[in-house]
């Protein structure tokens, strides 16, 4: 299989977006866990170039680990450019762009979160006024495995733009971006609670949906789901985590 | 006759560091007011359990006197898990969990999650099915705004507004369960399209509904809009500008009720939604009154899109047709309700192994999807519900986050309470709409 340019849909891409196979970052800026997490396979699971049935229009992607090159196509450059612009860190603090299914993304450090959340709020040519959504994603392959992701709407431009920071589990802190955005005060404290992730700054990071006494953070990828067998007419069916998974 | 040597409902008391704890069960005030007769400041714990916090809501209030100075919302009583489980089950089974987060609401989630697999299948819903997805949101979107004028109603006291919106609702309700087969809880809404095609009169119930709900809504404006008590409870109650909206991240009826008419239907428009004609209504109060304005209104204009969209269903398939994909049900009537269609089940076991093959695969392993991220957001009845969906390429969500109205919208409590009067905090609550389900997850 070629580099995923293709939309699976088979139409074409009016942003151009689909394009993530670029390679013009350092190879390690790529981690191999990160290779792993988004190696393509087919529908039904076998590797490249034995399946023949066809594999209903599906076209596996290449690595989304992988920057997009420039230019990213529509607003994005536009985009991209005016942060470029507007915020001194860039060149230090963006590892990585990654343009994919029409979404753009921007990789961080987690130290410049606060101060990238600041620029995309406040300058005239970003005008990122909502920040729609703050989450958490696990990647226990990766060695910076907590992902704090994070979604930035513009009411101005109509415009939806997304950040991604890693952190370690042993040192799982990033500034919180609460003095920007007073939303993300509900947002943070349900990534602590269920990640783990330690947002400095915020004014009471506390555990928002477990109770406060609880121990360990339940959506990472080692907390197991929990479960019992579930019995039936003599038969019994083992809990959710452990039935047979395809990969 | 025997007599009583103490008062059987006094106040339950205890000493902690904080100062004296009542549990206070009705009918008791006087042991409080003693107690506190010398501090002005008083802490009051309303809720998990309590007819006026929408759900299992617990709210810790600091009066003095009658006046709000702090107002905490703490949440997590009906925290289940749905993020964290729907990562144990395939894709298709994800749609059973999302659509018991907001419970009043629950095609948008399933409509929300659908779109952001199908985002990141790179698939595109036949012409059919999105017409009945919209047919469906406008209904349920009815549906959730009688709900809320009927709770919202109670809390402050219209009890005739309660009985009369789950009235209205049910006749909602009805139709969506001859559309779905189930009052809430649909799982009808399928990545790929929707679970079946309508049934047999199935639109004939919708026109009857879109005659009977524009006769009894006027009633509303009767019993509610012109009634002084209502407008005294709540025009200048719970107050939110609109940069408050947006830095607190509100959205929906609340920031349209602030003057910006920012409506995803029509800014971002999925499912087809440009090609309907409706109008944003937007209030400039940005007070409780504006929002029951403009969510009265939206239920007129939900109205309208229902009639546009029965007017544009045209004959098609309702799933996608790559067979990858698409559930491979062909359902049918049979004399235990609805299921596996016997002369599918028939043609798959006695004459195509290949068609049993993929049967089997498809239901037991899941279609796979492309490894990658997406956010999808969509205008729920509360504000924007997005999901943020991650895929390693397996048959399992790898992650699924729901950016949830409720949840976002409820920062805004402590902003609308304090300051105003204690009757007033639960007029603010109930002018926000949360609902636990999907605030807790």
């Amino acid at each position: 299989m070629s580099e995923g340019t293709v939309t699976p849909s088979g139409e074409a891409d009016p942003t151009g977006a689909a394009s993530t196979g670029g390679t013009h970052l350092t190879p390690s800026a790529v981690t191999p866990a990160e290779a792993v997490a988004t190696s393509g396979q087919d529908l039904f699971g076998a590797v490249f170039g034995s399946d023949t049935s066809g594999f209903g229009g599906l076209v596996p992607r290449a690595d989304a680990a992988l920057g997009t090159p420039k230019p990213y196509g529509g607003w994005f450059d536009e985009a991209t450019d005016a942060l470029e612009a507007a915020w001194p860190g860039f060149g230090d603090h963006v590892l990585r762009v990654v343009v994919d299914r029409g979404e753009l993304t921007i990789h961080v450090r987690p130290q410049a979160v606060r101060e990238v959340a600041q620029v995309l709020r406040d300058d005239p040519d970003l005008r990122f006024e909502l920040l729609s959504s703050v989450s958490g994603v696990d990647y226990p392959a990766q060695e910076a495995r907590l992902h704090a992701v994070y979604h930035f709407t513009s009411l101005t431009y109509r415009r939806r733009l997304r950040v991604e920071a890693a952190v370690t589990v042993e040192d799982p802190h990033l500034p919180s971006v609460t003095s920007v955005y007073p939303t993300a005060d509900f947002q943070e404290r349900e990534a602590y609670d269920m990640f783990g992730i330690v947002f400095d700054g915020h004014p009471a990071l506390t555990r928002i949906l477990m109770p406060d006494d609880w121990d360990g953070h339940p959506q990472r990828k080692d907390y197991p789901l929990g479960g019992i067998p579930v019995e039936y007419k003599g038969a019994s069916i083992p809990p959710p985590d452990e039935r047979r998974a395809y990969a | 006759m025997t007599t009583l040597d103490s008062d059987p409902y006094a106040a339950g008391e205890r000493q902690t560091t904080e100062g004296t704890v009542y549990t206070v069960t009705g009918g008791d005030w006087d042991s409080v007011i003693a107690g506190a007769a010398d501090d002005q400041r008083m802490v009051v714990n309303m809720g998990p359990q309590h007819p006026s916090t929408h759900g299992v809501l617990r709210l810790v209030l600091e009066l003095e006197g009658e006046t709000v100075t702090s107002a905490r919302t703490v949440i997590g009583y009906l925290h289940t898990g749905i993020e964290k489980n729907m990562e144990y089950r395939n894709w298709t089974q994800g749609v059973t969990f999302v659509t018991r987060m907001d419970y009043l609401a629950p095609i948008f989630n399933e409509t929300a999650y659908c779109l952001a697999v199908e985002k990141l299948l790179g698939v595109e819903v036949p012409e059919r099915a999105q017409t009945i997805r919209v047919l469906c949101m406008e209904l349920n979107r009815i549906a959730s705004h009688l709900v809320w004028l009927a709770t919202g109603g109670m809390e402050l006291g219209a009890l005739t507004a309660m009985t009369n919106g789950f009235r209205e609702r049910e006749l909602v309700l009805d139709v969506l369960e001859t559309i779905t087969g189930l009052r809430m809880n649909h799982a009808y809404v399928r990545p790929g399209g929707v679970a079946q095609d309508l049934p047999p009169g199935a639109v004939e119930k919708v026109r009857e509904l879109l005659k009977v709900l524009p006769e009894r809504l006027p009633g509303y404006d009767d019993l509610l809009t012109g009634n002084p008590i209502w407008q005294k409870r709540t025009q200048d109650v719970a107050y939110l500008d609109l940069q408050g909206c947006l830095a607190l991240g509100v959205t929906g009826p609340i920031l349209r009720s602030a003057g910006l008419a920012w409506d995803l239907r029509k800014v971002e428009p999925y499912c087809g939604y440009e090609n309907y004609e409706f109008d944003v209504p937007t209030e400039t109060g940005a007070d409780a009154w504006a929002r029951f304005r403009v969510r009265l209104r939206e239920i007129h204009e939900s109205l309208k899109i229902v009639e546009q969209a029965l007017d544009r269903l045209a004959p098609g398939p309702v799933m996608v047709q790559d067979k990858k994909i698409g559930w491979p049900a062909q359902l049918a009537l049979g004399s235990d309700g609805m299921g596996q269609s016997l002369d599918h089940v028939k043609k798959i076991m006695g004459t195509s192994m290949e068609a049993l093959i993929h049967h089997f695969k498809l239901v037991t392993e899941g279609f796979r999807v492309p490894a990658g991220q997406v956010y999808s957001a969509i205008e729920s009845p509360r504000g924007e519900l997005g999901v943020h969906a991650v895929s390693d390429g397996g048959t399992r969500p790898f992650r699924v986050h729901v950016r949830e109205p409720s949840f976002v919208n409820l920062q805004a409590a402590s902003a609308m309470c304090e300051g105003a009067l204690l009757a007033d905090a639960i007029a603010a609550v109930a002018s926000i709409d949360p609902v636990m389900g999907g605030v807790d997850r």
